[in-house]
């Protein structure tokens, strides 16, 4: 049988999404940055991170265990970055 | 500070419209001229913002569909009830500023200067914008790097810049499936993109290749997970994800 769709999507997107947004507040490119999970300690480029931007502001979550990694809120001029989910951020990132 | 591609805090910009082409029903390329672009990436892309007359702002990103050193171009595709997008495909007039930033993104980009990686590109509908601009990069540097783009589309007339396609250039090679209409006499694939097609498309593993992916998010995992399981390292799969319909 020939299949025809490739399912549901739910909103979901990754890191590439918020490049933008993250280099307007760490004033770097990010999204090759690797970031550590605090929940689960899966570490992975922030370009594949789980990315939701349909909450208020942008949330992202661990692609292995979908723990919340950061929850950025922008109102106006003032920017409210929550880093808590994640034990590291490494920029430049480790050379592999 | 002008003059940093890569790095340095980013701006919104004002860029102007200096075309508008129509590449299906539902999708149009916009090309803009953008005072100050110090170039970018093949796979980039860049942040359009819209504020409406009541300050409502919406932004969105999206790839950038030219080659470095060529005017930016954006393609777009429109979608039911999105924000953006349908003043994008349908409002937006030739001389019409909009508000940009950019260019954006490390992660999803080929720079062409590794000529032994084969290069295995995966796009699900709109998601081929961002390997025009790769395939044309490959073409304007004289990269013999093997290139092969597997494209599904829903039907042949919404592919995407077809004409172009069919002469990539360099001996980049173009495979199409078809998941919801075929032409009568096709004989290309048809259905969606999945282990056996990929097992009978994609360089294989041994050859080391690197692979880009780009659609809606379900395409992206379902295309991920069948190259890992045919021994692509999952680091060697890059991917770029646009969300589901109302994402626009």
């Amino acid at each position: 049988m020939t299949q025809t769709s490739y399912g549901p999507d739910d909103g979901t997107l990754d890191g590439n999404a918020i490049g933008g947004l993250l280099r307007e507040l760490f004033g770097t490119e990010m999204t090759t940055a690797s970031g550590t999970c605090a929940t689960c300690g899966y570490t992975a480029q922030v370009a594949q991170a789980l990315v939701y931007l349909d909450a208020p502001g942008a949330v992202m979550r661990c692609r292995a265990c979908a723990a919340v990694l950061a929850v950025i809120v922008r109102r106006q001029a003032t920017a409210c970055v929550d880093l808590e989910g994640l034990a590291a951020l490494d920029y430049p990132p480790p050379s592999s | 500070m002008a003059g940093t591609a890569v790095l340095g805090r980013l701006t919104w910009q004002v860029a102007g419209v200096t075309a508008v082409r129509p590449e299906t029903p539902s999708v149009r390329t916009i090309e803009l001229v953008v005072p100050g672009w110090a170039g970018h990436q093949a796979g980039q892309h860049l942040d359009i913002r819209l504020t409406a007359d009541d300050g409502y702002v919406a932004e969105r990103s999206y790839s950038i569909a030219s080659a470095p050193g060529e005017p930016v171009a954006l393609t777009v595709e429109r979608l039911e009830d999105g924000e953006v997008s349908p003043y994008l495909t349908e409002e937006l007039r030739v001389g019409d500023e909009i508000e940009i930033r950019g260019p954006i993104g490390g992660y999803f980009v080929w720079d062409g200067a590794d000529a032994a990686t084969p290069v295995l590109l995966v796009a699900g509908g709109s998601g081929v914008v961002p390997f025009r601009s790769m395939l044309r990069h490959r073409a304007r540097i004289g990269s013999t790097a093997p290139v092969r783009l597997l494209y599904s589309a829903r039907s042949l007339p919404d592919v995407i810049y077809q004409a172009e396609l069919e002469r990539p250039g360099g001996g980049a090679e173009v495979i199409y499936t078809l998941t919801r209409q075929q032409p009568e006499g096709w004989a290309g694939h048809s259905g969606r993109v999945d282990a056996a097609l990929l097992g009978a498309v994609a360089w294989p593993a041994e050859r080391l290749p690197l692979a880009y992916v780009c659609g809606p998010t379900a395409f992206v995992e379902i295309v991920s997970a069948a190259l890992v399981s045919l021994g692509y390292p999952a680091e060697r799969v890059k991917t770029e994800r646009y969300g589901g319909a109302g994402a626009g």
